[in-house]
C-alpha cells in the first residue's frame, strides 16, 4: 500500500518530522494522518500543513510504502526509529534520515544530509547521489555508532563516514572525504572512489577498503601485506591492496585495504615488506 | 497576608514525633502557624503529609558540573523537557539544566538541596548556576581539604589562623560548610601523586590525612558551623578502602562534644570496599554499619548506585584518573589552582557486571545495617551514583523487600551468592524514610527551619499520593515509586508550586550561607592573604570575593566563632 506525501510549500525553518515512518503511519486512515503532529521551528503543525497526503497505508509497517516528494532538504529525523517498510524520497532528503532504524528500507533519490543512517541497527539505506557529513555515526557525544545494516551511496560521502560504527556495512561508489571509520570499533566501509585521507584515525577493529587513491595514511598505521584481492560479505574486489594495521596509537587491530595501483605515492611503504 | 490550611492528611513530621497522625497543617506567610482561618484550603484526606525534602550533598551547579554537560551532549540528546507556561525549556539526564534541575526535585516533593562541592575560585560561577535553579532553597560547600592556607595553619598547629581563614572564606565564597574530598590526596594530585592512606603524609607539606581531617574537625567546632566537616574519604573507590573509612571516624571520636555528631561521611557506598582487588572486591558496609551503630559522633549518607547510565564528577582528580584508565571513556581533568582539583568520566552501571552489583547491594545494606535513620540518609550522589530522579526508586528499596528481591533477581550471579543483602528483611517505614530524606538531613545541616512542621517552620511541605491506613506500600513498591516520582503537592514558602506532578509557578529559592562573626575583624587578615594571592593566584584578590548582591536570594546563618 503506497501513501503519497507532497510538499506544499518552501521550507524556511527545519522541520522535526520524525513522525514520518511506516510504524507510525501503518493501520492509519489518511485524516488520521494528516492529523500527525510535527515542529516546523518553533511552531506546532499538523503534517496536512505542510504535507498534500494522499493513499493508503498499509495495516502493518511491513505493506507500508511512503513517497514523499518535494526538496527535503530542511526536514529532520524521516524514518527515524523505523523497523519495517519502505520510504521513497524523491528530492533532496534532510538530516538524520532513517536515524536509529532497526529495519526496512529507506530510498533517497537525491542527495541526502548528514547522519544519514546515525546509530541505526539495521535496514537498507540507498542514496542515489551524495550525501553529507557523519553517515552511519553516532549521536554528537555518544560512542554508539552504527550497529547494524547496510548503507549504499552512489555519490560521494562527507567527513567521518562511519565514526564510531560497530558493525554493519557503509558503500560508497564516489569519494569518501576525510576520517572515514574515525572511532571505528567493527564493521565494514568500502570507497570505490578516492579518499581525502586521515582513514580510520582512532579505530580499533574493522575494515576500510579504498579502490581509489587515498591521499594519506596517518603515520600511526603500519604495513602489514600486499593482498591481491579482497572480500566483502561475499562479494569479491580485485586489487592488489596494500593492507595497513592500526591504529597503533590505540592498540588498535583495524584493517586498510589500499589500492596499489592507484597510490604510487605510498609505494615507498612496500620497503618495510 | 496569605494563608493556606493543608488538611486531613497523613502527617509524618519526626521532628516533632509526629507519625502519620491526622492533622491539619496551617500556614501563613511561607511559614506555618497554629492556626488560620479565611484562607485556600487543600484537601490532603487520605494523603501522606511530610516536610519538603532536603538533600545534602548533590552535585547541581559549579564549574565542574557544567563542564560534565558540555562533555556530554549525549546525555540530553533523549531527554529534552519543552517550555511550557511557567517553566523554561531545559535538558537532562544525568546532569539536568539548572532550570530542569529545580523542577525536577520539586515534583519529587524536594525543597532544600545542598551542592556539596565549590571550588573557593569558582565560588562565582557556582554562585550564578545557583541563582538560576528555580523553588529549590539551596547552599554550596566549599572544599578545604587540600587548600595551601589550611594545610599551612594546620602544620604549624596553629587552629585559630586556620579558623579565621575558614570564616573568612565562608564569608569570599558565601559558603555553607567545610567540605573535605581526600583530604591532602588533591595537593599530591598536583605534582600526579596521590596520598594512600589517612597516615600518609602530603608530599611538600609534611602533614597527614589524618591531621588535616581532625585540624579541621576542630576549626569547625571552633567556628560553631551549623553542619558539620563533610568529608569525602581518602582512597574513594579503592577495594579495601573500608579501613581508611574506619579509621576516618575514629579520628574525630575523641573530638565529639557532648555526644553530638561532628563528621559527615558522604557517599558512603564508594567507601566501604573490601577486599584486596577487583576479584575479591566484597562489601565492608557491616563492619562500617556496626561502627556506625555504636557511636554517635558520625553521620552518614548512601551514595546509593542505580544501574544506568550516568556521569561521575568529583573533585578527587585522581580516583577520576583511575576510573578514566580503568573504563576508556572521554574525561576532563582539573587542577585549581592552590586549591583543589576535579574529574568527570561517564560511567555506566550495569547489573551483569559483579562489582556493580555488590556496589549497589552496599549502599542498601548500609542503610538498612544502621540501626538509626538519624544516622543514615537517601542520597545518589547525584550524579554520580546515578542522577537524583532515582531517590523514587530508592525509596522502594528501602521500604520494600520484594523490591530489592525483583533487582537481586536480576543482577550478576556471583555478587548475589555473596551478597549480604537477602539475608536482611528489615523494611524501612515512612516515618523512616521521612526522617532519612528530611528531617535527619536538616538536622544534621543545622537548618533549623527545614525539615520539620513546626510553628515557625518554613512552609515547605511535600504531599504524596499515599495513603498509609489502606495500603501495604511494602507489598506495592509500583506504588511508592509512583507516589514519590510526582507529588500530589509541593509547597515552597507557603506557595504552591507541584501539583500532581506539574510544576504550576515557579519562585525563586534562598542561598544559605555562613556569617561568622568574629572577634577580632576578619578584615585583619586580609592583607596577609594579599601577599599569597600575588604570588600565587591568577586571580586578583578583589575579584575572588563574591559580594553580596552576586547572590539573587542571599540568607546567611549568622554564628559566633571563636577564632
Amino acid at each position: 500500500m503506497t501513501l503519497i506525501l507532497k510538499l506544499k510549500k518552501k521550507l524556511s525553518a527545519p522541520v522535526s518530522a520524525e513522525c514520518i515512518s511506516p510504524d507510525t503511519f501503518a493501520g492509519k486512515q489518511e485524516s488520521e494522518i494528516a492529523g500527525l503532529t510535527l515542529w516546523e521551528g518553533n511552531r506546532k503543525r499538523q503534517l496536512s500543513e505542510i504535507f498534500e497526503v494522499e493513499g493508503i497505508s498499509g495495516s502493518s509497517p511491513s505493506e507500508t510504502t511512503i513517497h514523499i516528494k518535494g526538496d527535503l532538504s530542511k526536514t529532520r529525523r524521516i524514518g527515524a526509529g523505523m523497523t519495517e517498510g519502505r520510504i521513497v524520497i524523491q528530492g533532496n532528503g534532510g538530516m538524520h534520515i532513517g536515524e536509529e532504524m532497526k529495519g526496512g528500507t529507506i530510498l533517497v533519490e537525491g542527495n541526502a544530509g548528514s547522519w544519514l543512517g546515525s546509530a541505526m541497527k539495521g535496514g537498507v539505506i540507498e542514496v542515489k547521489r551524495n550525501a553529507g557529513d557523519y553517515i552511519g555515526g553516532a549521536h554528537r557525544g555518544s560512542t554508539k555508532g552504527m550497529r547494524g545494516g547496510v548503507i549504499i551511496v552512489h555519490g560521494n560521502a562527507g567527513s567521518e563516514a562511519g565514526s564510531h560504527m560497530r558493525k554493519g556495512l557503509i558503500k560508497i561508489f564516489g569519494d569518501a572525504d576525510q576520517f572515514a571509520g574515525i572511532y571505528m570499533k567493527d564493521g565494514t566501509i568500502v570507497v570505490h572512489g578516492n579518499s581525502r585521507g586521515r582513514l580510520g584515525a582512532f579505530m580499533t577493529s574493522g575494515k576500510i577498503v579504498v579502490c581509489g587513491k587515498a591521499e594519506s595514511v596517518l603515520p600511526t598505521f603500519s604495513i602489514d601485506k600486499i593482498n591481491r584481492k579482497t572480500k566483502i560479505h561475499g562479494d569479491e574486489i580485485a586489487g592488489p591492496f596494500y593492507v595497513f594495521v592500526g591504529d597503533l596509537a590505540e592498540h588498535g587491530n583495524g584493517k586498510l585495504y589500499l589500492s596499489q595501483t592507484e597510490n604510487e605515492h605510498l609505494k615507498s611503504v612496500e620497503l618495510f615488506l | 497576608m496569605k494563608g493556606l490550611l493543608v488538611k486531613d492528611g497523613f502527617v509524618f513530621d519526626p521532628m516533632n514525633n509526629v507519625a502519620g497522625e491526622k492533622m491539619d497543617i496551617a500556614i501563613c506567610n511561607g511559614k506555618i502557624v497554629e492556626k488560620i482561618d479565611n484562607c485556600g484550603v487543600i484537601d490532603a484526606s487520605g494523603m501522606t503529609v511530610m516536610p519538603g525534602g532536603v538533600d545534602l550533598h548533590s552535585h547541581i551547579a559549579g564549574s565542574k558540573v557544567n563542564s560534565g554537560r558540555l562533555l556530554r551532549p549525549e546525555d540530553h540528546y533523549k531527554d529534552v523537557e519543552r517550555k511550557t507556561p511557567v517553566t523554561r525549556s531545559g535538558v537532562g539526564y544525568s546532569i539536568p539544566s539548572t532550570f530542569t534541575t529545580g523542577y525536577r526535585y520539586a515534583r519529587m516533593g524536594w525543597t532544600t538541596v545542598m551542592d556539596p562541592a565549590m571550588a573557593p575560585l569558582k565560588a562565582k560561577h557556582t554562585h550564578e548556576e545557583l541563582n538560576d535553579t528555580p523553588i529549590l532553597d539551596k547552599g554550596s560547600y566549599p572544599l578545604l581539604g587540600s587548600n595551601w592556607f589550611v594545610l599551612e595553619h594546620l602544620r604549624a598547629k596553629e587552629y585559630k589562623d586556620a579558623a579565621a581563614y575558614v570564616a573568612w572564606i565562608m564569608r569570599a565564597t558565601k559558603g555553607y560548610a567545610i567540605k573535605l574530598v581526600n583530604p591532602g590526596g588533591l595537593e599530591a594530585w598536583g605534582f600526579g601523586r596521590n596520598v594512600r592512606d589517612i597516615d600518609d603524609p602530603v608530599p611538600n607539606f609534611d602533614i597527614t590525612p589524618r591531621e588535616i581531617i581532625q585540624g579541621l574537625c576542630k576549626v569547625n567546632q571552633l567556628l560553631s558551623m551549623p553542619h558539620t566537616i563533610h568529608v569525602h574519604t581518602n582512597n574513594l573507590g579503592k577495594p579495601g578502602n573500608y579501613t581508611a573509612t574506619l579509621e576516618t571516624m575514629k579520628s574525630v571520636e575523641n573530638l565529639a562534644n557532648n555526644g553530638k555528631p561532628n563528621i559527615h561521611l558522604t557517599h558512603c557506598q564508594f567507601s566501604a570496599f573490601a577486599g584486596e582487588d577487583w576479584r575479591s572486591f566484597r562489601s565492608g558496609s557491616e563492619e562500617i554499619a556496626k561502627y556506625v551503630n555504636d557511636h554517635t559522633h558520625v553521620t552518614l549518607d548512601l551514595g546509593q548506585i542505580v544501574f544506568t547510565n550516568t556521569t561521575t564528577m568529583t573533585a578527587d582528580g585522581p580516583f577520576q584518573f583511575i576510573l578514566y584508565q580503568m573504563t576508556g571513556n572521554k574525561w576532563v581533568n582539573n587542577d585549581v589552582e592552590i586549591e583543589t582539583s576535579s574529574g568527570i568520566v561517564p560511567f555506566q552501571y550495569k547489573r551483569k557486571n559483579y562489582v556493580h552489583a555488590i556496589q549497589w547491594t552496599i549502599g542498601l545494606e548500609l542503610a538498612l545495617q544502621i540501626r538509626d535513620p538519624w544516622k543514615v540518609f537517601i542520597t545518589t550522589d547525584h550524579p554520580n551514583a546515578g542522577p537524583f530522579t532515582a531517590y523514587p526508586r530508592i525509596v522502594a528499596w528501602l521500604m520494600s523487600r520484594k523490591a530489592r528481591d525483583e533487582i537481586m533477581k536480576k543482577i550478576n550471579k556471583k555478587a548475589r551468592a555473596r551478597a549480604l543483602l537477602p539475608s536482611i528483611d528489615r523494611e524501612y517505614t515512612l516515618d523512616e524514610i521521612a526522617i532519612a530524606t528530611r528531617a535527619g538531613q536538616a538536622k544534621i545541616l543545622g537548618l533549623e527551619n527545614k525539615g520539620h512542621l513546626g510553628m515557625g517552620a518554613d512552609a515547605d511541605i511535600a504531599i504524596y499520593n499515599i495513603n498509609p491506613e489502606k495500603k501495604d506500600l511494602a507489598s506495592n513498591p509500583k506504588a511508592i515509586r509512583r507516589a514519590f516520582s510526582n507529588a500530589a503537592y509541593t509547597i515552597k514558602a507557603g506557595e504552591i508550586v507541584v501539583k500532581d506532578g506539574e510544576i504550576t509557578k515557579s519562585v525563586v529559592g534562598r542561598t544559605y550561607w555562613t556569617n561568622v562573626k568574629a572577634s577580632p575583624s576578619l578584615l585583619e587578615i586580609e592583607p596577609e592573604l594579599q601577599e599569597v594571592f600575588e604570588e600565587y593566584y591568577t586571580v586578583k584578590f578583589d575579584n575572588y570575593i563574591v559580594p553580596n548582591h552576586h547572590l539573587s536570594a542571599a540568607n546567611p546563618i549568622t554564628v559566633e566563632g571563636r577564632v
